[in-house]
């Protein structure tokens, strides 16, 4: 893999010099070369990744922040770098705004249960921000992951505040000014995906940063899908936290990050508790140690984290607005092709509007799990589904969809593959209209 | 045959499409509700046996699924109607151990009859659920008929 000029799409002997470098891409799959089009459920791992991980377990690891010999050391200095490098990846302030959670799932319940457990009076004056109940008002849309949509419930169950939702539209959309009208005095906080899991759509952030802030409300942005295909400046975007899991850019799976700017992280009473997030501990008493520690109770993922750092390096090395130009010309071929294909229904964003690299679609008399066994026949990847997002798929009127999702190592003959058999799909299984 | 049609055989496709005992059932003694959480397929059979009896009259379903889930349940209403419920029970028995045999050995053709054509199915671990999915709605419900007596 070499790093490319910015700004600019990558070229086809590019794409192929990276997809070399993910051994599980070399199979068949069925008997035909792996098409893997599933990435925004989870992304494959390069070489490098595997070798990191696998360097590291070979040398140097011990439990960190403990122990006094040689490995002790090694571990705990590479768990650190890898903070650091996580937090420059997304713009951080300091790596201690870094914290190790085991996935985006993890780090969106440390927040929700953190204001929960604020709100039954923990935390003390710092966390009093954090307070909410009756009357107050938890802001998310109708188009969550359920890991964005559930612990606010949770949330709003222990704390009697009122859970609301921005609609989407007939394409699973929605708008800044869909988001502002709910946005009032009583909204304590707005969660939002910055990239749909389902539809592509990306967020109005700043819109709905600036009216939350203006009302005194904290914003946690859902990362998942944005901060593996696009370039992510937590500052610059000005949000409260940031959630995203390894396993969907190129990391390990078990661990999971969550950025919050540290007058918050610092302030947020911890979600579990136990080892390593103590200064000192009584019988009767406990005092927290300040963010990050303060969350990452336990024994700490630490193979992971130096992996996750070394998928990083991975895409900073091909560059982040590299990606995502990419994958925006490959949802846009994605586009095209199956827009020339009878009975194919695309949700998300109208034509012209940007999307990340994902189409989800129905197939007119075709169920989604039958169109994705169709694609697995030829060796080709797709989740099928409700997308861990029922209420979407309940307001889209289907009760699933197929999703193809793309990544760095996704080709253009990917695409066309993945195209061509779309378009045969309706013909094998019968469907009504469909030439046989 | 390759693989992919050894999933769909054509009683499967055809069956997907013709769905017998698609609607709502009057007069149902007993109705059963089974949902697939990993796809969101879901359906709902409803059963009633004839009078002073544990014979099912009549077996009826609404649900939304793939082809395999939405045929299951077509030959589901073909061949539970006329037995009893024990004799039901017994043939989903049957049903449900050639599913979990991952292709393995010979089934039954006498007793599974076009049920037969899910053998391919039990191959595909992921779709056996879709398979199984409106016999243990109607198990439910032909148990609950039965108990409501």
């Amino acid at each position: 893999m070499t790093i490319v000029a910015p700004n600019q799409p990558l070229t086809d002997d590019q794409v192929e010099r990276i997809k070399a470098d993910f051994p599980i891409l070399q199979q068949q799959v069925n008997g035909r070369p792996l098409a893997y089009l599933d990435s925004g459920a989870t992304a494959e791992r390069p070489r490098q990744v595997l070798d990191a991980e696998r360097r590291f377990l070979e040398h140097d690891n011990a439990a960190v922040h403990r122990g006094a010999h040689t490995l002790a050391a090694l571990s705990t200095d590479a768990y650190e770098d890898a903070r650091a490098t996580v937090a420059g990846f997304v713009g951080a302030a300091s790596p201690s705004e870094i914290v190790w959670t085991s996935n985006a799932t993890d780090a969106l319940n440390l927040v929700a249960y953190g204001i929960a457990n604020a709100s039954r009076g923990r935390g003390g004056a710092d966390a009093e921000r954090f307070r909410i109940g009756p009357g107050d008002e938890i802001l998310v849309t109708e188009a969550e992951h359920h890991a964005n949509l559930v612990p606010w419930q949770e949330t709003a169950l222990a704390t009697g505040a009122t859970l609301r939702w921005v609609p989407v539209d007939d394409q699973g959309c929605w708008t800044a000014a869909d988001a502002l009208a709910m946005i009032t005095e009583r909204t304590k906080v707005v969660a939002f995906a910055h990239v749909s899991n389902v539809t592509g759509m990306i967020a109005p952030v700043a819109e709905v940063v600036e009216a939350a802030h203006a009302h005194g409300a904290l914003v946690v942005l859902d990362a998942c899908q944005s901060a593996p295909h696009r370039p992510l400046d937590v500052q610059a975007l000005d949000v409260d936290f940031a959630a995203f899991s390894g396993h969907k850019m190129l990391g390990p799976n078990g661990i999971g990050v969550l950025w919050g700017r540290s007058d918050l992280l610092n302030a947020l009473p911890p979600f579990r508790t136990g080892g390593s997030m103590i200064t000192t501990v009584t019988m009767e008493h406990t005092d927290f140690m300040p963010a990050p520690e303060r969350f990452e109770a336990g024994t700490q993922p630490v193979s992971q984290a130096v992996a996750l750092a070394e998928a990083v390096r991975y895409l900073q090395a091909i560059g982040m607005e590299q990606v995502r130009a990419h994958e925006e010309h490959l949802a846009q071929r994605m586009l095209d092709g199956l827009a020339a294909v009878p009975g194919i229904s695309v949700v998300g964003p109208a034509a012209g509007v940007p999307r990340s690299g994902l189409v989800s679609f129905d197939v007119d008399g075709v169920h989604a799990h039958d169109v994705a066994q169709y694609l697995d026949a030829q060796g080709i990847a797709v989740r099928s589904g409700h997308h861990c997002a029922q209420p979407l798929h309940r307001r889209l009127g289907l009760t699933a969809t197929s999703r193809a999702s793309t990544y760095v190592y996704t080709t253009d003959e990917d695409v066309d593959r993945f195209v061509q058999a779309v378009s045969e799909i309706r013909g094998y299984f019968g469907a009504a209209g469909a030439d046989a | 045959m390759n693989t992919l049609d050894s999933l769909y055989q054509q009683v499967i496709l055809d069956h997907a499409k013709a769905r017998h005992g698609d609607g709502e059932l009057p007069d149902a003694d007993a109705s059963h509700f089974e949902r697939n959480p990993t796809c969101g397929d879901e359906i709902t059979v409803s059963v009633r046996l004839e009078p002073g009896s544990d014979r099912i009259a009549g077996l009826g379903w609404q649900g939304d699924g793939c082809s395999i889930s939405m045929a299951s349940a077509s030959v589901l209403t073909d061949m539970a109607v006329g037995r009893t419920v024990p004799e039901f029970l017994a043939l989903t028995e049957e049903f449900r151990t050639m599913m979990r045999s991952r292709g393995a050995g010979e089934p039954d053709e006498d007793v599974l009859e076009d049920l037969i054509a899910f053998h391919g199915v039990s191959k595909f671990v992921m779709r056996v659920k879709c398979g199984m999915l409106a016999w243990v709605a109607a198990e439910a419900a032909a148990r609950e008929a039965t108990a409501a007596r």
